[in-house]
């Protein structure tokens, strides 16, 4: 194998400027996924010995003749007796550049949610392509949710090419039959790389085996791939967590408002509105975790302090007259199922939406989604396990809201079953 | 390249806060899991950024086995003291006594499962509803499927099976009464990402993270520490070695790690080069595949 600039070249001063890229891989069950986690945790040797040996003794033990990548992700004992992955798994690795955080969302049955999960987080989504198969309806349905959660760069890695003689005509025609689907779907950024994951083609090093592919591997892309724009600049939000109010004498008037910021940028001074009650004050200070700021923006958490006493608490969000939020009690948006229990039309759920926890009602359900064709079905509203569809919801109070589109930190909730607690779906406002 | 960029630590450090936010407005109870090791110095450090100006909003808990380094005992107490937490100690030896908890037999018998049984007491006796930890993902593979919110039922248990999908920052904290969450803001570091962060931070830590001199017994590779707690086998013997120590846990069951690092910079590089997890060092770990989740299921932290 080849080897990526090995871990222990970091200076001090790359490894405090590197940043952080979150990716989620999606492909059918053998389009390589593990074995292409597997090389790139290998390759930025973010596997250890030890590690290396256990999944060794365990594929002996299985009687398994090559080194079994998967058994790094699937760490539990149900999922290595049933050589299946049950739900999303976090793998690390870094190279000079950036760290990397991958989130593999493992095939089968609750795929769906899985993705739905991994994607929610994810800057990047790498969608495998088996060369022989070339696009398939799990190629259509993994597209369609890194689409609906607006993962803003997608890279199709077209894989096995060493399966099918390195063709670049099969290639070709792969991309072309994906651009023509993907031109139904809201993608900022694609791009396509022809790879051997089992070989290390084209994943650190360019392959030999690919001249007419001009294009970089797949781990400089990984490594350059511009992120500065995911993030809303523009629209002021910052959700209250908590108010921090110190009892002691030296900060004895202190009253400051923590959180993160969603979106937008805040600097001292600025003219605030709180939202719900429209009231409005100036920034006094804003305190980080390394000290006083100049500005804040999102994801940066913080602590605001106000030029005057007005009532704001969890839940509230500071914003500031330009760009206003929604601010309101019906909400349009898609969501996706992850119970076993089905959607009870008109059933009542907690909904979670930035710092907001309040009653809900599903007010309809519009249509159901056929994820395979994109089809809308207009009369078919049971929405179960690992449905996506389209609802309108009715809060007890009112959410102070974006349209997913324009900001994922404000325009995601998650809906939760008021008897089990458990979370049941994941939602998009329109 | 824009400005609105952040390093990778810090948007795990804004992370973290974050999550530990969310814990003091979600929970009315709760408490933060202390051992004296390297992962939970770096949670004191965040929960005071947290909260600052004003103080840790909840206490330092320490299950403690007996079989600590003496260092990090007086570490621990030194910490507590200086950030003004509350410090609540329970002791394993304890649980022998009142008959809830049974010492294991053998040469190094280890208290380290009998933690769970203390923790759960404990977490009992305060009516906690939250317990901070600092686990990390990149440990071990059965921590790699752990939820930041991790869901407890009314008898301590995890059920991998069955866990809340974690979406956007959204954590659903809700649960019944009489069942917890162990929450773990540190989920998305690593290994390097604390010592990088010790370093930045200029952190104090305990003196055994360091190289020291020290008579040791090398078990099936795992370099353990002379002490009272540990029986020779036929054809073991101590012998000194210089040492330092990766990770902090009971005596019984960590081993040391040959190395001359005397200061931050010199770990820092020897992390970079390690060719074994930290918990290669860890003998609990090695007593089956799957000795970490079983230990999870049950409770531990
Ligand atoms: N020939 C060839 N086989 C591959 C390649 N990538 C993966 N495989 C094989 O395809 C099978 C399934 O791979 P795996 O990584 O487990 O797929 P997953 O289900 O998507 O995680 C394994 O036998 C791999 O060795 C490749 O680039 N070329
Ligand atoms: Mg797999």
């Amino acid at each position: 194998m080849t080897a990526a600039t090995p871990v222990h070249q970091h200076t001090d001063q790359h490894y405090l400027a590197m940043d952080l890229l979150r990716f989620t891989t999606a492909g059918s069950v053998d389009d390589g996924k593990s074995t292409l986690i597997g090389r790139l945790l290998y390759d930025s040797k973010a596997i250890f010995e030890d590690q290396l040996e256990a999944i060794e003794r365990a594929t002996e033990q299985r009687g398994e003749d090559h080194l079994n990548l998967s058994l790094l992700t699937d760490g539990l004992r149900a999922e290595r007796e049933q050589g299946i992955t049950i739900d999303v798994a976090y793998r690390y690795f870094a190279t000079p550049r950036r760290k990397f955080i991958v989130a593999d969302t493992p095939g089968h049955i609750q795929y769906t949610r899985n993705m739905v999960t991994g994607a929610s987080t994810a800057n990047l989504a790498i969608i495998l392509i088996d060369a022989r198969k070339g696009v398939i309806e799990q190629t259509c349905r993994h597209s369609f949710i890194a689409s609906l959660l607006r993962i803003p760069h997608v890279v199709v890695c077209v894989n096995k090419m060493d399966l099918v003689e390195f063709s670049e005509a099969r290639f070709n025609e792969i991309v072309a039959a994906y651009s023509e689907f993907a031109s139904r779907l809201e993608i900022p950024d694609i791009k396509f790389i022809p790879i051997s994951a089992l070989h290390g083609d084209n994943v650190v090093d360019r392959s030999p085996r690919t001249p007419w592919y001009q294009g970089s591997p797949l781990l400089y892309t990984l490594e350059t791939v511009y992120i500065g724009s995911d993030v809303n600049h523009i629209d002021a939000r910052f959700p209250v967590q908590t108010v921090i109010r110190p009892n002691n004498d030296e900060h004895h008037d202190f009253r400051g408002f923590a959180g993160r910021v969603a979106g937008g940028v805040f600097k001292p001074g600025d003219e605030i509105v709180s939202q719900p009650s429209g009231l409005t004050s100036r920034i006094k200070s804003i305190h980080g975790p390394a000290g006083d700021l100049e500005e804040a923006f999102a994801p940066m958490s913080v602590v605001m302090t106000l030029e005057d006493e007005i009532d704001v608490s969890r839940g509230d969000t500071i914003t500031k007259a330009n760009n206003p939020p929604n601010v309101t009690q019906d909400i349009e948006a898609m969501i996706c199922w992850f119970s076993d229990k089905k959607l009870v039309p008109n059933g009542k759920y907690i909904i979670r939406h930035t710092t907001r926890e309040a009653k809900s009602v599903i007010k309809g359900v519009r249509y159901k989604v056929n994820i395979n064709t994109l089809h809308k079905l207009e009369g078919d509203t049971e929405i179960g396990m690992n449905d996506i569809g389209r609802i309108q919801l009715r809060t007890a109070v009112p959410l102070i809201a974006d349209a997913y589109q324009r900001n994922r930190n404000t325009g995601s909730f998650i809906l939760i079953d008021e008897f089990t607690n458990a979370t049941v779906a994941a939602g998009m406002i329109l | 390249m824009s400005s609105y960029n952040l390093t990778h630590l810090a948007q795990l450090e804004h992370e973290a806060i974050f999550i530990m936010r969310e814990v003091a407005a979600q929970f009315e109870r709760p408490a933060l899991l202390f051992s004296g090791g390297k992962d939970s110095i770096v949670m004191v450090r965040l929960a005071q950024k947290a909260f600052a100006p004003a103080k840790i909003p909840f206490p330092l808990v320490h299950i403690d086995t007996g079989h600590n380094f003496e260092e990090t005992i007086t570490f621990r107490d030194w910490l507590a003291k200086d950030t003004g937490s509350r410090l609540v100690v329970r002791y394993v030896a304890d649980s022998i006594k009142a008959g809830r908890a049974q010492e294991e037999k053998g040469p190094n018998p280890s208290r380290n499962g009998l933690q769970t049984i203390t923790l759960l007491d404990t977490i009992e006796e305060f009516r906690y509803d939250a317990c901070l930890g600092g686990a990390r993902r990149d440990e071990e593979k059965a921590r790699a499927k752990e939820r930041f919110f991790s869901h407890r039922d009314e008898f301590g248990q995890w059920d991998p099976k069955n866990q809340r999908p974690e979406l956007w920052n959204l954590f659903n904290g809700r649960k019944n009464p009489g069942e917890h969450f162990r929450v773990f803001p540190l989920s998305n570091w690593t290994e390097m990402d604390v010592w990088q962060y010790i370093a930045r931070e200029k952190l104090d830590i305990p003196s055994i993270y360091f190289t020291h001199q020290r008579e040791v017994v090398n078990r099936n590779g795992v370099l353990l520490s002379k002490s009272p707690y540990i029986t020779l086998l036929e054809g073991e013997k101590y012998e000194t070695r210089t040492v330092r120590y990766r990770t902090v846990g009971d005596s019984t069951c960590t081993g040391a790690v040959e190395s001359d690092a005397a200061d931050l910079a010199a770990i820092i590089q020897e992390v970079a080069s390690a060719r074994q997890t930290e918990r290669g060092t860890r003998a609990d770990d090695k007593r089956s595949e799957t000795a970490m989740e079983d230990r999870k299921k049950a409770g531990y932290f």
